[in-house]
């Protein structure tokens, strides 16, 4: 039942997405096959500076239209991929790379995460440590009451 | 362990979801668009193009040279620049500031008629059919509105429309470009 779902799901999502990227990439021609696959990696590493979270391969803008035919016509005139970021970034910013570079302005952007982890390990060690050594600080007598507290709680209490 | 450390400890989870909670407001109401452009502080890209009255008029970035003025992107189907059009049309009138047009992935005769029809603020608009100079600028979507001073650098960019409320901060900047002229 669940396989079935699942399939039909997976079946629905596939037709949706099947024809759009067929359309796409056939409207596009490239002097060589392998730029094709330049152009469909460049266009999905690149992002829709109208549209901020699609790429410029999923988006329908006419600022998206117009920077896919820009890259069809680098690619074609020889350039490699990073001089076509470049000339990207020098018009739109950091921003139309989904993969920004490390620097003062994206600082926070990398480092965050690492700062989350940190704490979140810290934090991890602080609580465990804590409940680790409460554990052992019962006397023998204390460990004996709660063996019989636990012990009284099995037998069901009958009024 | 010291209760101070504890109590610490029983708040940070209510601190850092108060910061969390600052750091979310602060970001309503900000337009994503408005990403400060990266061709602040350069010079134009050099253009070549045509005009949209005068198509047979070549015209390059250098026409735009002289003096601080607005360059304006804008299109006949673009609600907001009709919004925005009468209050071009008023500061290049009564204020005399200079204002050259993109006139951005549009059709000639439209966009000639729309000046007719509803006045014309630009010195010259130039006729770019297929956004290549858009690319070139940086430009997003209609409208913008580029600051550049006499040298032709690029000082500001607004996103969106020109009206009463996003004009005076762009006005002073424009006021003190002039004043260096002169």
């Amino acid at each position: 039942m669940i396989k079935a779902t699942l399939a039909s799901v997976l079946f629905v999502l596939a037709g949706l997405a099947a024809p759009v990227a067929q359309a796409d990439i056939k409207s596009y021609e490239f002097a060589e096959p392998e730029m094709a696959q330049r152009f469909l990696e460049l266009t999905t590493v690149l992002r829709c500076p109208k549209c901020q979270n699609q790429n410029l391969a999923d988006s329908d803008s006419i600022i998206a239209k117009d920077l896919r035919a820009q890259v069809q016509k680098l690619i074609n005139a020889g350039q490699t991929d990073s001089q076509i970021a470049d000339f990207m970034v020098q018009r739109y910013g950091d921003f139309i790379l989904y993969d920004p570079p490390l620097k003062k302005s994206t600082l926070v952007l990398w480092l965050a995460p690492f700062g989350m982890l940190i704490i979140g390990l810290w934090a991890l060690w602080f609580f465990g440590r804590r409940t680790h050594s409460e554990g052992a600080m019962l006397t023998p007598s204390e460990l004996q009451q709660l063996e019989q507290l636990l012990a009284d709680n099995q037998t069901p209490a009958k009024d | 362990m010291s209760t101070n450390i504890k109590r610490l400890l029983m708040v940070s989870p209510m601190l850092m979801a108060f910061a969390l909670g600052l750091f979310l407001y602060q970001g309503i109401g900000q337009d994503p668009n408005n990403s400060e452009s990266s061709l602040i502080g350069q010079p134009l890209p050099a253009f070549k193009g045509q005009t949209l009255l005068s198509p047979s008029r070549a015209v390059t970035q250098m026409d735009m040279l002289g003096k601080p003025a607005l360059i304006n992107v804008w299109a006949t189907w673009c609600p907001t620049c009709r919004a925005e059009h009468e209050f071009l049309v008023d500061i290049a009138k009564q204020d005399n500031v200079r204002i050259f047009g993109v006139n951005y992935h549009d059709q000639l005769t439209a966009a000639q008629e729309w000046l007719q029809e509803l006045g014309n603020p630009y010195v010259f608009s130039v006729f770019d059919p297929k956004g290549v100079l858009g690319i070139d600028l940086g430009v997003v979507g209609a409208p913008e509105t580029y600051l550049i001073n006499a040298q032709g650098v690029v000082i500001d960019k607004l996103t969106g429309e020109l009206n009463e409320r996003t004009w005076p901060p762009l006005r002073n900047k424009y006021l003190s470009l002039l004043e260096e002229v002169n």
